[in-house]
């Protein structure tokens, strides 16, 4: 077994000429990992709104839900984003589809356990007070959901900045892109900026999440989440 | 009081970003239906060093002609790159001849230079794909060993293989399986029955070549102007038989797009490029670990082609 | 829908099932790597959340560090490590233990805090040292915490063991890689149809297991507290 020459270790670990040649790049790459972040949880949130009412209002309704977004969820994202390939191509779409449905499955089971979390009492007397059934959503039922469902949108974004990465092998990837030049050029310094910057992306949103998540239910701050 | 003032910062805050993120930099959302402009071209390219280089050299060229370019590079394995040039979302590759025959056709045989062209060219049309004029530069699949098995099995060419093939572990590409010009073609042509062992790793890429260094593979599917294969002094192992068709690099683009400006451009450049100049390139890229877009453009001013 | 078709018929040939490119070998593989990834992470990651909810200081630091570390992307992790050690086995494992760490250092942490002081000063009152508090007293107490954490970790280890395959090695991520590489949909539909079965069958054994380790004082003890509920309510 000959051990090559360690033409890895001998080359730096990070150039930092490659950082500064390639801000553009890097630029390029955080704003794409951005927007796709963006728009999953985005549509996510939309799309899993009207599915968990519909699981509130239809008890029935309740546990082929949830079983569904639980079964769907262990399927292996890079598996669903090949899947796409021959419908949506090299297009937004492919990553865009995988990535907002991992979202929609974690905000389906959040929203429903949120709202089905508000206590029968307050409900109770919200109908009493002569709410209507929208309104006693928005202003009673929702907010209570709140930390609940922050958390679940906090889970979906820092899983969805994950995910983007994987799209890198279909052709997109964000800051994952970094990672296959590294890969390709047997190059550590695009790897080692992708790695920390994807991670400080993660770090970041959760922090900035938590802090939304106080701000919108400063009653629950005691609770933990 | 605070409290709730900080929340509400931090929610929009978050908006902000969200609306900058769908609304702005429309350029990294690239991808979408590009306008069939003629003066604009998409430039892709797969995932190996070689292929940056030269796709950097196309965009060079045609920036240099008046062309409008963008490039979307290191896209993946052929598998999701060519589908994307079928369907309009990038106009122009570099390919290689006689993978893209195989890649369209998997039971072609035609071998030399002329016969694959002629096979590919109805092939692409029917794509509305047009492929340009060739170089003479050839990246051909071949079989590499270390300078240790060879000597240990004596193994010159691919025949040497035959006697041998069942204490070997090969390596390469998981489609090597099921081409016609990999494993099977191996068997039918030379007669080398099966190996000990097959690796599905990838086409002469980082995992090959890791692989082969280390010893986890004895035979390792690359390309002949790979600059590791001099750097760690492999043994290509020569072919006797014709079973691997001709490679030459060759520009594929859409037709629609392919106008007579781009043509000539990289027509002349394609003129340029031969196999010493390529492996050149491709050292300093492998093995100096150079950066391939200054390579390519050091390489064409050079050249006088920018 | 055809596609249900080649699926089904790609899962029931019978190649499938034999030799060392077979479910079975490749099943086998892909726990390899998932078993010894969590029980690296476990034998990491225990010490220090259990080691932190005993002492009950740095708890802070240690769930912040855990949340970074659940921010590192696996596969960044994984081709890094390949570029810096090349072809084997050591990335895969170092990018799923990293991944399986933070679960069971934030639930171990947690399980530990929620002993109830007054238990905690109860046990040490009886003259127990520090050391006995923690076997005898905390650790039963958290064990559900603790467990849950090894079951979240492990799944979650099973269903990314699909990474394997993108460095050369085994595991049903092979069926994804090359059936892509292959075009040959059915492949990757079936190997995604197997990991998504294997992550639900791990996710229902940790449960069995932790039915059976989660101390029986602590079944006993809820199943009381709802007997005396009810014997409350009809007086």
């Amino acid at each position: 077994m000959t051990d090559g020459p360690p033409t890895v270790l001998a080359a730096e670990l990070i150039r930092w000429s490659w950082i500064g040649d390639h801000l553009d790049d890097i630029l390029d790459a955080l704003l794409q990992h951005l927007q796709l972040t963006g728009l999953a949880v985005l549509f996510g949130t939309l799309l899993a709104f009207p599915l968990a009412l519909a699981a509130i209002r239809w008890p029935p309704l309740y546990s082929p839900i949830l079983g569904f977004t639980g079964v769907l969820f262990t399927i292996p994202s890079l598996a669903l984003f090949i899947l796409l390939i021959p419908f949506t191509g090299l297009r937004i779409g492919t990553p865009l589809i995988g990535l907002t449905m991992y979202t929609l499955l974690i905000l389906v089971r959040n929203m429903v356990e949120g709202l089905r979390g508000v206590d029968r009492d307050v409900r109770e007397a919200a109908q009493a007070m002569g709410y209507t059934p929208a309104r006693q959503l928005f202003r009673v039922e929702l907010p209570l959901a709140m930390p609940v469902i922050m958390a679940g949108v906090r889970i979906a974004t820092v899983t969805t900045i994950g995910l983007v990465t994987v799209t890198a092998l279909i052709g997109w990837g964000g800051l994952g892109q970094l990672f296959l030049d590294g890969f390709t050029l047997n190059f550590p310094t695009p790897l080692i900026v992708g790695v920390v910057l994807s991670a400080l992306l993660a770090f970041a949103a959760d922090l900035l999440l938590v802090s939304v998540q106080w701000g919108l239910a400063p009653w629950a701050r005691g609770r933990r989440s | 009081m605070r409290r709730i003032r900080l929340g509400s910062a931090a929610a929009a805050v978050c908006l902000a970003l969200l609306v900058a993120a769908c609304g702005g930099g429309e350029d990294a959302l690239q991808g979408g239906n590009q306008p069939s402009d003629r003066s604009s071209v998409i430039v892709g390219s797969t995932n190996f060093p070689e292929q940056l280089i030269l796709a950097q050299m196309y965009a060079a060229v045609l920036e240099k002609a008046g062309v409008d370019v963008t490039t979307r590079l290191n896209l993946g394995n052929r598998e999701v790159v060519f589908p994307a040039l079928e369907k309009g979302e990038i106009q122009l590759l570099p390919e290689y001849n006689g993978s893209v025959l195989s890649f369209l056709n998997p039971e072609a045989t035609a071998v030399t230079s002329e016969e694959v062209n002629t096979a590919l060219a109805p092939l692409l049309q029917a794509k509305n794909l047009v492929a340009l004029e060739q170089s003479p530069a050839e990246d051909k699949d071949a079989w590499a060993v270390t300078q240790e098995t060879a000597s240990r099995y004596n193994l010159r060419t691919i025949d040497d293989l035959k006697p041998v093939a069942g204490q070997l572990v090969v390596g390469g590409p998981p489609e090597l399986k099921t081409r016609p010009a990999g494993l099977p073609g191996l068997k039918r042509v030379y007669g080398i029955g099966d190996f000990k062992e097959f690796k599905a790793l990838d086409a002469g890429g980082p995992l090959t070549v890791s692989a082969l260094k280390k010893g986890d593979i004895d035979v390792g599917r690359v390309f002949t102007t790979q600059g590791v294969i001099a750097a760690e002094g492999w043994v290509v192992l020569e072919e006797t038989k014709p079973l691997q068709p001709a490679q030459n690099v060759v520009p594929v683009g859409r037709t629609d797009a392919m106008t007579d400006q781009v043509k000539n451009a990289l027509n002349a450049l394609s003129a340029k490029i031969t196999t010493e100049e390529l492996t050149k390139l491709n050292a300093q890229v492998d093995v100096e670990k150079k950066d391939p877009e200054q390579v390519a453009r050091d390489w064409l001013t050079q050249q006088g082609l920018i | 829908m055809d596609v249900l078709g080649d699926l089904i018929r790609w899962l029931t040939a019978p190649e499938q099932w034999s030799g060392p490119a077979g479910i079975p070998a490749r099943t086998v593989q892909h726990l390899w790597y998932s078993l010894v990834a969590t029980a690296i992470a476990a034998a990491i990651a225990l010490p220090i959340g259990v080691g932190i909810g005993h002492v009950g200081r740095g708890g802070l630091l240690a769930i912040n560090l855990s949340n970074l570390g659940r921010a590192l992307p696996s596969l960044g992790i994984l081709i890094l490590v390949f570029t810096l050690v090349g072809f084997g086995v050591v990335p895969v494992l170092v990018a799923l233990t990293a991944l399986a760490i933070p679960p069971i250092v934030t639930n171990s942490y947690v399980g530990m805090r929620s002993v109830d002081r007054d238990v905690r000063e109860a046990a040490e009152g009886m003259g127990m040292t520090g050391w006995q508090v923690l076997w005898r007293v905390e650790l039963p107490v958290a064990m559900p915490l603790v467990m849950a954490g090894i079951r979240t970790s492990t799944v979650q280890v099973v269903a990314t063991a699909t990474l394997a395959a993108f460095v050369g090695l085994g595991g049903l991520g092979r069926y994804l890689i090359d059936g892509f590489a292959q075009r040959d949909l059915p492949q990757v539909l079936g190997g995604a149809v197997l990991v998504a079965v294997l992550s639900l069958l791990t996710e229902l054994a940790l449960g069995r297991v932790q039915t059976l380790v989660v101390s029986k004082g602590l079944a006993e003890r809820s199943a009381a507290a709802a007997v005396g509920a009810k014997v409350q309510k009809a007086a």
